[in-house]
């Protein structure tokens, strides 16, 4: 017996050592619920950081682009309304007014990381015999890699954009039968075209993506669209990720362009991840609710087969603070022996879990994040659920008459 | 110790109550040794119990050591119920997770931890005095009934106690072993002069007390019998 503990601790460890059989299923109990709690928690934070990187890596977190076109209504004389249904304009493709400027004052404001110009427009590849209809993104490599990094996405080839060079997608080189360094005319609506030849290969994971996107540098998109000195977009990268959508409004409210933030562009995406943390919490909050009737429950079934112990105890001068401590001890332990084990199983199981499941290109499928913060916090609450469960059944026992306790 | 009118009734119900004490009067002196006899149902554990503390009368005092026990809170009581009186129980109640001398050392960790040199000696000490220092570290399941009972006699003493009460100390044990408790219990009553209050059924024990008092229908049958100078 470890005799510097005080008598709670030690009649509170001695009664979980004797029900021996009891106290194993309680800690397995709450092993399992801890486990699943730890392992769930996890996994979605290591699937929730996979997607928020597959988003950023494919999009920018902020786009400015050039403010809508609107009709104006022809008014007459008398300032009224001549026609009383306004039809929206196409929306043609235009510059962003002085994006020089903008950019140079982007990047002016803390917070703000990289500002890439860029002009977008379509175009059709053509090889031979086949032909595809593709979208033409001009870039400037050294800013826009930056954000979109088209480089780690790379499988054949180099991310290089000469004036005569364009990456494209997998796919889109798979249907036109070209491969790497070989030639493709790029003919854009206006007439103009221009023959590049391709530098790179990428996959990006998206079917779409590599059907249809292609890359070519600022200058040789502006001479095929016919926009020359012209971009469409600044992508910016920022420091907060969350922070996109206030810094969106206030760019745009300062600046002649339209601010789109990647928050409010994947509202999908975040309705998601929301729904996924809505029901992680719930699933959470049952599996605590369960481990903490499991512990009240065996501690009451305790409390019944002690009650002769706890009649002693009384008779002999124990107090009821006592006695209540003795069953509060038991359920903050029990709380914490699950916690340690139950943390350690879910590590392992993220481990194997994390071993086992790969992308169909070899690539885990999420990141092995083990927060600190979630052990921590397991640690802390786990014992608390345990001391809290422990309250009724541990009042119960202090509450006991010693006389009717003793005659059970 | 001193017992003034004690009445305890019991509800039976919403609207009907029993009386199981009707009235008693009672003065036990230091260093006594008393039997208290009575058929099974006469109201003599209801009595020990109240005496002990472990139950509060629906009417009259209950004094000890001159203190009128009525009173106090139930933090007094359970106090004075460690420090003034010892309990040994027919059946002998030690609390199986701990060791014969942890058990002795129960009734003191109220007021001390059990790293106190001092109540691991008492401990050692008191199961010397029954003869079972050779067992101190044994649990008591592994232990015969008197010695078991004569642990919980140590138990009873281990805050020097100015009354022990026993209800049916021996009940459980065969003739032997209830001699050797009985002679045990008596000799701690003459070397320390601790009052002992021992509820039986058994003549023969009583017969070698100080006094019996017998109890009917909650009442003391009066006169009480001096045995023993």
């Amino acid at each position: 017996m470890n005799r510097l503990l005080p008598f709670e601790w030690i009649a509170a460890v001695r009664f979980l050592r004797e029900g021996r059989l009891q106290t194993m299923f309680i800690i397995l109990g709450i092993t399992i619920g801890v486990a699943v709690i730890v392992f769930m928690s996890a996994l979605l934070s290591g699937l929730q950081v996979n997607f928020l990187s597959r988003v950023l890596n494919s999009s920018a977190q902020i786009q400015l682009l050039p403010p809508d076109q609107v009709a104006r209504p022809l008014r007459g004389l008398g300032r009224e309304l001549e026609d009383s249904v306004v039809q929206r304009p196409a929306q043609r493709i235009v510059s962003i007014d002085q994006w020089q400027k903008i950019q140079q004052r982007m990047l002016a404001l803390p917070g703000i990381l990289v500002a890439a110009p860029t002009l977008s427009g379509s175009a059709l590849a053509v090889r031979g015999d086949a032909s595809r209809a593709i979208g033409l993104t001009g870039v400037m490599p050294e800013s826009y890699f930056r954000i979109i990094r088209i480089p780690n996405y790379i499988v054949t080839g180099k991310a290089t954009l000469a004036s005569d060079e364009i990456i494209v997608g997998t796919q889109l080189a798979e249907d036109l039968g070209a491969t790497l360094g070989d030639k493709l005319n790029v003919q854009a609506a206006n007439g103009n075209a221009a023959v590049l030849r391709i530098s790179g290969l990428f996959d990006l994971g998206n079917k779409a993506a590599i059907e249809r996107n292609s890359y070519v540098s600022l200058r040789t998109a502006q001479s095929l669209l016919g926009r020359a000195g012209a971009v469409t977009t600044i992508e910016l990268k920022i420091s907060d990720i969350y922070a996109a959508e206030t810094l969106a409004r206030q760019i745009a409210a300062a600046n002649p362009v339209r601010a789109e933030s990647w928050i409010a562009t994947n509202a999908q995406f975040f309705t998601a991840v929301n729904a996924q943390k809505s029901s992680n919490t719930l699933i959470r909050a049952f599996v605590a609710l369960s481990v903490a009737f499991g512990i009240a429950a065996v501690l009451v079934v305790s409390v019944i087969q002690r009650s002769k112990d706890i009649g002693i105890l009384r008779a002999m001068g124990t107090t009821r603070g006592q006695i209540l401590r003795v069953f509060l001890v038991q359920g903050g332990l029990l709380g914490l022996a699950g916690a340690i084990i139950g943390s350690c199983v879910g590590i392992g199981g993220l481990v194997w879990y994390h071993s086992l499941v790969r992308q169909a290109d070899g690539s885990e499928l999420f990141p092995l994040i083990l927060d600190r913060q979630l052990f921590i916090v397991t640690l802390i609450l786990a014992p608390l659920t345990g001391l809290l469960a422990a309250t009724a059944p541990a009042v119960r026992a202090a509450r006991l008459d010693p006389v009717d306790a003793i005659r059970g | 110790m001193e017992l003034k009118g004690i009445r305890r009734s019991y509800r039976l119900g919403k609207k009907s109550q029993i009386e199981i004490l009707h009235g008693i009067d009672l003065v036990l002196h230091r260093g006594e040794f008393l039997a208290l006899m009575g058929p099974s149902g006469s109201g003599k554990s209801t009595l020990l119990n109240i005496v002990g503390l472990l139950d509060r009368p629906t009417a009259g005092e209950v004094f000890i050591n001159g203190e009128d026990t009525s009173k106090l809170g139930d933090a007094d009581i359970t106090r004075l119920r460690g420090h003034a009186i010892g309990f040994v129980f027919q059946e002998h109640h030690l609390l199986s997770a701990f060791t014969a001398a942890e058990n002795v050392m129960l009734p003191m960790v109220v007021d001390h931890d059990f790293s106190s040199p001092a109540i691991i000696a008492r401990a050692r000490a008191l199961l010397g005095q029954v003869g079972l220092d050779h067992v101190a570290d044994h649990k008591s399941m592994n232990m015969s009934g008197g010695e078991q009972q004569r642990v919980a006699i140590a138990r009873a003493l281990a805050m020097r106690p100015a009354l022990v009460l026993a209800d049916e100390p021996t009940g459980n044990l065969d003739s032997e072993a209830a001699d050797n408790v009985l002679t045990l219990m008596r000799q701690i009553n003459r070397d320390s002069g601790t009052s002992f209050l021992i509820v039986t059924h058994n003549l023969e024990l009583a017969k070698r007390c100080d006094r019996i008092i017998d109890v009917a229908d909650g009442r003391l049958v009066m006169p009480t019998e001096h045995l023993e100078p």
